[in-house]
């Protein structure tokens, strides 16, 4: 079959496509099977699934719908961190450059709605896995993972949420991280910290410039340090083990069974 | 703008909810709610009457935009996650139950369940890759509608000096942030987020009823459901929907519809147990280090005496005592140390309405007042 007759046709049979795609056009069983067994991103599918358990009344679709907008955020943020620096000099007019001068500005509008919309839909796939009892035996331990993937979210959304430094930015971040204060035993202004002194000595073992908050913060008010601070776990710590950690949730799934179903 | 649609909703009406909204009444009302939810489940999730209510909900709702306060919360850009998130969770909850009560109907009438097909399977390709793309084409879509209607908020810069007043957390922890107003910053914001953690890890590991794995359901595990979603609906999106809609200034509380007028005075007449005790009881001062009439104790642990009882009793007395009583069968089901895991999860979440409820009527501000130590309860 040549070129022009069929292109389509003349490119799926050339050594190209065959030496990147090694089964033919999925059509029938064996070549639908081979298409997801042969390509690394769907392999992490099984080859059939119950046909009960992919129907949209069962699952909302949310665990789906987090997973892609955590890929959503990774690439708008990866983005702006070509337009953003972490210093209090630039911080707040490199977003309202952003803003005024990108072409298309959404980019910051995508990843703050995404992000929030992220976090509505892992609560909304942890109600759908409860009310499922997809918890119970043999997949305990993948909803522990779905947990701490949970509290990761929750702590990216967190840290974010310091970065454009508006009013917004440093005063939702002073309530939070005010809350570290209080920390029993670590916080300078939480429990027994102020009856902690230095052995025979009236000198407190925490306070204000040695407590959680300080560790928090790297300071004991949200200043530069934290905006760096917040930064490094936003774009890099939290993301690669949330990375991780999603590896782990999707390979549990296949390995306790797929999706959930009347055992 | 017609007459009609100008008075919407009726100043009747908003005087009705901005009063239903007050603490007491809201969460008193929501409880009730829920519970009616659970024991009407079957009637309420069919189609016809749940897009009536919903509908009737979304009228409500986006109807008051015309009011000018009611949109100066609902419009404002980092509060229109609440309104994707009632409106999800509402819909969402709709689903879940609705499939349970086709499931209840459908065991109780000897048929098998709607997930009932363990040998019926499809193949990944099409089936699944394609409901995924659909999924995730629509997602992408959504999302960047909801980008180019919506912008990003931006306030001014950050100014360390200049503390806006109400000063609020991102808006998913606000339902700890509305915590604080009945217990301290210890509690709300450290014990019970830490508990929440681990009370949803240990979650498989205390549950030990075998049913219900796998498929909706709620008559074969009424005692999780209801839990856990009282925990969920009520303690977290309730409360979060609260302290974002009706908190305004210096943490005041204000009907949807009222102006945030940050004159309005709140009177602070909480008083702890042990003022309660001493004071309106023994008719005398509380114990101090000078005048303390056990010389034995310590002076703070016999002038709040009486909250420590209360507090020792409900943590360590009360879990012995249901042992034997309505948690008997649970108990021999689990085990002891499940038992305990699940029963101290369980009365650190029932706390916050006991406190809730214990402030209302008795305006009830500590168990335990230990200012020598930063540690009230």
């Amino acid at each position: 079959m040549g070129l022009l007759d069929s292109p389509l046709n003349y490119f799926r049979n050339s050594q190209v496509w065959n030496s990147i795609f090694r089964h033919g056009v999925p059509r029938d069983r064996r070549t639908r099977v081979m298409a997801v067994m042969s390509n690394v991103f769907l392999h992490l599918h099984p080859v059939a699934v119950r046909k009960s358990g992919i129907r949209l009344s069962f699952t909302w679709c949310m665990g789906g719908l987090t997973f892609f907008l955590f890929l959503a955020e990774v690439v708008s943020g990866v983005l702006l961190m070509f337009y953003y620096r972490p210093v209090i000099e630039y911080a707040y007019q490199d977003i309202q450059d952003l803003r005024a001068h990108v072409t298309l500005g959404l980019l910051r509008e995508i990843h703050r709605w995404g992000a929030h919309a992220m976090i509505i839909s892992i609560w909304l796939h942890m109600m759908r896995v409860f009310l499922t009892g997809s918890y119970k035996p043999p997949r305990e331990f993948n909803w522990v993972v779905g947990t701490i993937l949970l509290v990761l979210t929750m702590l990216l959304s967190f840290t974010g949420y310091l970065l454009p430094w508006d009013q917004l930015a440093i005063w939702a971040i002073t309530v939070g991280s005010n809350m570290a204060k209080a920390t029993p035993l670590v916080g300078a202004g939480g429990p027994f910290a102020k009856v902690m002194m230095f052995p025979g000595t009236d000198v407190p073992m925490i306070h204000a410039g040695s407590d959680a908050r300080f560790f928090l913060l790297a300071g004991t008010f949200v200043g530069e340090n934290a905006l760096l601070r917040f930064y490094v776990l936003h774009c890099v710590f939290i993301p690669c083990i949330v990375t991780v950690l999603i590896a782990i949730h999707f390979w549990r799934i296949r390995k306790d069974g797929g999706i959930s179903g009347p055992l | 703008m017609t007459p009609i649609l100008a008075a919407f909703p009726p100043e009747a009406v908003k005087h009705a909810i901005n009063a239903a909204t007050k603490p007491y009444w809201f969460i008193t009302l929501a409880t009730i709610g829920f519970f009616l939810m659970f024991i009407l489940y079957k009637w309420w999730t069919r189609p016809a009457i749940f897009w009536t209510i919903f509908g009737l909900f979304l009228i409500g709702y986006f109807g008051s935009i015309d009011d000018a306060n009611f949109r100066s919360i609902v419009a404002k850009p980092d509060n229109v996650p609440i309104t994707m998130m009632v409106i999800s969770v509402g819909l969402c909850l709709w689903l879940g139950l609705r499939r349970a009560a086709i499931n209840d109907s459908r065991v109780a009438a000897g048929l098998p369940l709607s997930e009932e097909d363990r040998d019926d399977k499809v193949l990944v390709w099409p089936d699944l890759v394609y409901s995924e793309l659909i999924c995730l084409v629509l997602a992408t879509a959504g999302l960047f509608l909801w980008a180019i209607v919506s912008k990003a908020p931006l306030e001014q810069p950050a100014n360390p000096g200049y503390a806006p007043n109400p000063a609020k957390a991102p808006w998913y922890f606000l339902g700890l942030q509305e915590m604080l107003v009945y217990f301290d910053p210890w509690m709300a914001g450290v014990v019970y987020p830490g508990l929440i953690i681990l009370g949803l890890a240990a979650m498989p590991f205390i549950d030990v009823n075998p049913r219900g794995n796998g498929y909706y359901t709620l008559r074969e595990r009424p005692f999780a459901i209801i839990t856990w979603m009282f925990g969920f609906l009520i303690l977290w999106v309730l409360l979060i929907f609260f302290g974002t809609f009706l908190r305004g200034p210096n943490w005041s509380f204000f009907g949807p519809y009222q102006y945030w007028d940050p004159h309005k005075a709140e009177a602070l007449n909480n008083i702890d147990i042990s003022h309660m005790f001493w004071i309106d009881i023994m008719h005398r001062a509380r114990p101090t280090a000078d005048s303390n009439p056990i010389g034995a104790l310590p002076f703070w642990l016999v002038r709040e005496w009486l909250g420590f009882v209360i507090v020792a009793a409900y943590f360590f007395l009360l879990p012995i005592f249901l042992r034997f009583t309505i948690f008997k069968r649970l108990y021999e089901n689990m085990g002891a140390i499940r038992y305990a895991v699940m029963v101290m999860l369980l009365l650190f979440m029932a706390l916050m309405p006991i406190k809730m409820v214990l402030r209302w009527l008795f305006n009830l501000k500590y168990f335990i007042y230990l200012p020598e130590f930063n540690a009230n309860l």
